[in-house]
């Protein structure tokens, strides 16, 4: 497909391998942000294609994964509600809560479907004016456009047996999150592409500033994936700070106005929780007050207590970079796709469950001891 | 979850007043709403993310890093011979 396959062309690859192998003379820490570009990394090997100072750290990027069990388990006592059509993204219905998971809800008769977009919601909603059509809104600022305008609509519409549950997560103070702390490894950043995309990288300006790092906005291909690789390495190498756009096919400093003027309208900021890591202040969006008639939480109010993670679990360590897979005692013992112990596992798009599909055994570092 | 596939606008419509777009995806047709890309026109390539266009794709860009790469390879930077597609 056009725009997919010249950027995983081999020959560019091996190209951008040297450039990078000419380029860096000291070990450097990377961090990419978004799931999807782990993804890519571990399923091309890219991270072994690279000289062995580089080494790439997995970040929190992934959505599904970050996803609070609390919220997990509110979406499933809402799916469970007999007159309730809970709509969802399909990564989200193998996503564990407490103690099942909204595919175990389908299987025992609740009616959970499964929508290629929100908007899809509005057309069931209409279909079904004797039912409440609750969607599970989950996402970055990537996905936050589209479920913002299934919420616009529906009020445009006058859609009032729909709501949704927001869960949404941002970027940004997730950085600010990981570069405060003290165990801080990372030394430069490669953005999430498609989040910038909506929002695009002038908010990532005074992060470069204020913790001196540089940070390239990266696109989600072999080649997107080596030439931001390239880019920040040469931004350490020469002591450059600031923000670089390798994915300007698609990202612009401003992003999309009309899409930032959506998210607006509809959403406001607010602290949210991130499974594995915990609360970071002003991470999320949540419905403004006008929005209210839609916001399932308030519709269908739930107490939900604190629930607390897997003792054993390293994921909050491993969503930080602090840690690899199988640096984990339970990796692909007591936590496996199958049945996911934490964050990383969740998803396919998490660190673990990625090195456990495309069989990474042992973290690169401790190969390279071997 | 961020997954965002490119795809060529071949239709625009209206429906329930919003701009929507059908999209080919190599052969598969799926549609999309074109409400946050208000000039979309019939044979532009778009991003599309869960049945909503983000960005419209910059053909000029999006050749960029082949170029770069050729610049490097006539500057025999480069020990690959083959310049590469793009």
């Amino acid at each position: 497909m056009r725009f997919l396959d010249e950027y995983r062309d081999p020959a560019a690859a091996e190209q951008l391998r040297q450039l990078i192998a000419r380029t860096a003379t000291r070990p450097w820490t990377l961090m990419e942000i978004c799931g999807g570009q782990s993804h890519t990394i571990i399923k091309y090997g890219l991270d072994e294609l690279l000289p062995r100072q580089i080494s790439l750290v997995h970040g929190p990027g992934c959505p599904v994964c970050v996803t609070p069990v609390e919220q997990i388990d509110k979406a499933i006592r809402l799916a469970s509600r007999p007159d309730t059509i809970f709509c969802s993204f399909g990564d989200m219905l193998r996503v564990p809560g407490t103690t099942r998971d909204l595919l175990s809800v389908k299987a025992a008769g609740g009616d959970v479907r499964v929508v290629y977009s929100p908007l899809d919601c509005l057309k069931i909603a209409a279909e079904n004016p004797q039912r409440t059509i609750v969607f599970f809104a989950v996402g970055f600022e990537t996905t936050a456009p589209a479920n913002a305008m299934a919420v616009w609509q529906a009020k445009r519409r006058r859609l009032t047996n729909f709501a949704v549950l927001v869960s949404h997560v941002l970027v940004p103070p997730a950085m600010s999150a990981l570069l405060s702390s003290p165990a801080r490894r990372i030394q430069g950043f490669l953005a999430a592409g498609h989040v910038c995309a909506v929002m695009g990288y002038e908010e990532y300006e005074p992060l470069a500033e204020r913790f001196r790092v540089p940070i390239v906005v990266t696109g989600f291909e072999p080649l997107d994936l080596l030439e931001g690789i390239f880019r920040c390495v040469t931004m350490l190498e020469e002591g450059r700070i600031g923000v670089e756009n390798q994915y300007a096919r698609v990202v612009s400093r401003e992003g999309n106005r009309q899409a930032r003027e959506l998210l607006s309208e509809v959403f406001e900021i607010t602290d949210r929780k991130w499974r594995g890591i915990g609360v970071i202040p002003q991470s999320g969006f949540r419905l403004r007050p006008t929005y209210a008639d839609f916001d399932a939480e308030l519709r269908f109010p739930d107490s939900a207590a604190d629930v607390p993670e897997s003792s054993l679990c390293i994921s909050g360590q491993i969503l930080q970079g602090l840690k690899k897979p199988p640096e984990c005692p339970a990796f692909r013992t007591l936590c496996t796709p199958q049945s996911p112990l934490g964050a990383t596992m969740v998803s396919s798009e998490g660190a673990c469950a990625a090195y456990y599909q495309y069989g990474r055994l042992q973290a690169r570092e401790e190969l390279s001891r071997a | 979850m961020c997954l965002g596939i490119p795809g060529q606008v071949v239709a625009t419509y209206r429906e329930h007043d919003l701009l929507m777009g059908k999209i080919d995806f190599g052969g598969v047709i799926k549609q999309a709403c074109l409400e946050a890309l208000p000039g979309a026109a019939v044979g532009d390539y778009v991003l599309i993310h869960v049945g909503f266009a983000l960005a419209r794709i910059d053909e000029a860009e999006a050749r960029e890093v082949f170029a770069f790469l050729e610049r490097m390879n006539e500057l025999g930077e480069l020990e690959y011979p083959r310049p590469p597609g793009g």
